[in-house]
């Protein structure tokens, strides 16, 4: 008897503009931006925080993690505007990214595009949202808090 | 412990669309090191080739190089830091030689950057990074170095004009460097002259004059034990300090961008702890100027100045060629060009000639000491090296 071809999850292929990762154990990551959510990874066993989340510790390595939800002001460490963009991008143009601090961790993403060259500024609080994009995609970015 | 020194160096010209074959290209910068070193390629017992992957149609280009080199059937492997392969390469050369296994190894860097279209470049740029994470947001090199630069500006008070500096020195350079690809005269008016192709922008704060050019481009050298170096060599140039790290290659994972590349910071540490020397003691030094921002920050991350200072350098042209601190007088990545896997091998090759008294009109007044600070990725990965007459 022929084997049942076995479903692959590939949530992870709807991240992002284009995304080069479609198996990964941290899949339910895309679930929780589907509901709004952005999350990290915390060891369960050792209480080690990840952003971008992992499915293994390297503290403890336990495979046992929480998801937690970062969520609220984050203060703006850095961001640039592209005026140039990597194949697969050019209709995004211009765009902007992001590395913002929570304390604990950090979060890197884009910038909301439409907050004015001129009241961005390192150093102010910012807070994630997610963002639909076209084909199903799925992302998030930054606006002032 | 027992010394080991350079024998030989060489690099092809510096170009955009080298007309021939990858194998051909790595010849160039093997033949000036052969010659230099003035041995046979019999008395070669490894060679070791440094590259990044996939800009080549030929896969595990290494056996294919050193057969081309006529370097069979002795043993060849390949090296991979992206753009400090090569400074990674010379650290395995020393490790090889101190164990004992070779008395000469030979280190090839090449990258032909134009076997491939642009529009290939461009997608392999965007997985330069971390590709799960970052790269879906539309990442690429010159934006994560301005992410760098702008945290800088807010920082520490640095300006657009200081960036557009360290262009406007690599360019001094530059024009006098026959292997460089990028030999005209640069002027810090460009950066403000819309006219100017150095003035647009790439990603802000970054213009296209604070970024260097993809080129094609090899390099050699030659490396031996203590008793074969003095055996065959006139003025071989002794290896003083190997110093070597790592970083999280997402942004998230980096400490305050403020301090600049924390793999530089290390790799130093380690180097001069290794080289019994201090900052003071370096007097001439090549550093990875991939964007201008990346020289301001190793000024600082290698200890020539301190945190939030390294603008000061440059303003006050102390890392001209006549200055307490000469930096990148080749013209540098920004000036040279920067083909991947062969960058570190040519920035030896500099310090080098210049230990040898042999920089011609880059010549810096007699140099004892000097170091090369090679980065690759991102500061994802970082080399320091520490060479002595
Ligand atoms: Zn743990």
């Amino acid at each position: 008897m022929a084997k049942q071809e076995k479903e692959e999850d590939t949530r992870f292929s709807k991240f992002g503009t284009v995304s080069f990762t479609a198996l990964t154990k941290t899949n339910d990551f895309i679930d929780y931006l589907e509901k709004g959510k952005l999350m990290g990874t915390r060891c369960k066993k050792c209480g080690q925080i990840f952003f971008p989340p992992r499915a293994n510790c390297y503290s403890c390595f336990s495979s046992d993690m929480d998801w937690f939800e970062v969520s609220g002001k984050g203060r703006l460490l850095s961001h640039t505007k592209l005026e140039y963009a990597p194949v697969g991008f050019e209709d995004d143009l211009p765009y902007a990214l992001a590395l913002v601090d929570y304390g604990d961790y950090k979060v890197f993403g884009r910038l909301n595009k439409d907050i004015p060259g001129g009241e961005i500024k390192v150093g102010m609080e910012v807070a994630p949202q997610v963002v639909k994009l076209p084909k199903g995609h799925i992302s998030y970015e930054f606006t002032k808090a | 412990m027992k010394k080991v020194g350079i024998i030989g160096v060489g690099q092809s010209a510096f170009v955009r669309g080298y007309p021939g074959a990858i194998r051909e290209l790595a010849f160039d910068g093997f033949k000036e090191a052969m010659e230099d070193a003035k041995i046979s390629v019999k008395d070669i017992d490894a060679s070791l080739i440094a590259s990044a992957p996939e800009y080549d149609k030929q896969r595990s280009p290494a056996g294919v190089i050193a057969e081309y080199l006529g370097l069979i059937p002795q043993p060849t492997c390949y090296i991979e830091t992206v753009c400090s392969s090569s400074s990674m390469g010379l650290m395995v050369a020393y490790s090889m030689i101190q164990a004992g296994l070779y008395d000469v190894v030979a280190v090839v860097g090449f990258q032909k950057m134009s076997e491939i279209s642009s529009m290939e470049v461009q997608e392999r740029m965007g997985r330069g990074a971390d590709i799960q994470w970052e790269s879906p947001f539309g990442t690429m090199m010159p934006a994560y170095y301005a992410m760098y630069a702008r945290a800088y500006m807010a920082g520490h008070g640095l300006t657009l004009d200081d960036l557009a500096k360290v262009r406007v020195k690599a360019a001094t350079y530059g024009q006098i460097n026959e292997k460089a690809v990028y030999r005209k005269a640069v002027k810090l008016e460009d950066f403000s002259d819309p006219e100017s192709r150095l003035s647009g922008p790439i990603a802000d704060p970054l213009r296209v004059g604070d970024c260097c050019a993809n080129a094609d481009g090899s390099s050699a050298i030659i490396v031996a034990s203590e008793e074969k170096a003095k055996a065959v060599c006139e003025k071989p140039i002794w290896i003083l300090g190997l110093g070597a790290a790592s970083e999280a290659v997402n942004m998230a994972g980096r400490p305050d961008l403020t301090g600049g590349l924390r793999v530089g910071i290390e790799a130093g540490k380690k180097a001069f702890k290794m080289a019994g020397l201090t900052p003071k003691d370096i007097d001439v030094a090549e550093v990875h100027d991939c964007f201008t921002i990346a020289e301001l920050m190793a000024y600082e991350n290698l200890g020539f100045a301190k945190p939030g200072e390294g603008k000061e350098l440059i303003q006050s042209k102390e890392t001209y060629k006549e200055g307490s601190i000469p930096i990148n007088v080749d013209g540098g990545l920004l000036s040279k060009g920067h083909p991947i896997g062969a960058t570190g091998g040519s920035q030896v090759r500099t310090i080098v000639l210049q230990l040898r008294g042999e920089a011609g009109p880059m010549q810096v007044k007699d140099p004892a000491i000097g170091l090369v600070h090679n980065i690759g990725g991102v500061g994802l990965y970082g080399n320091v090296t520490i060479l002595g007459r």
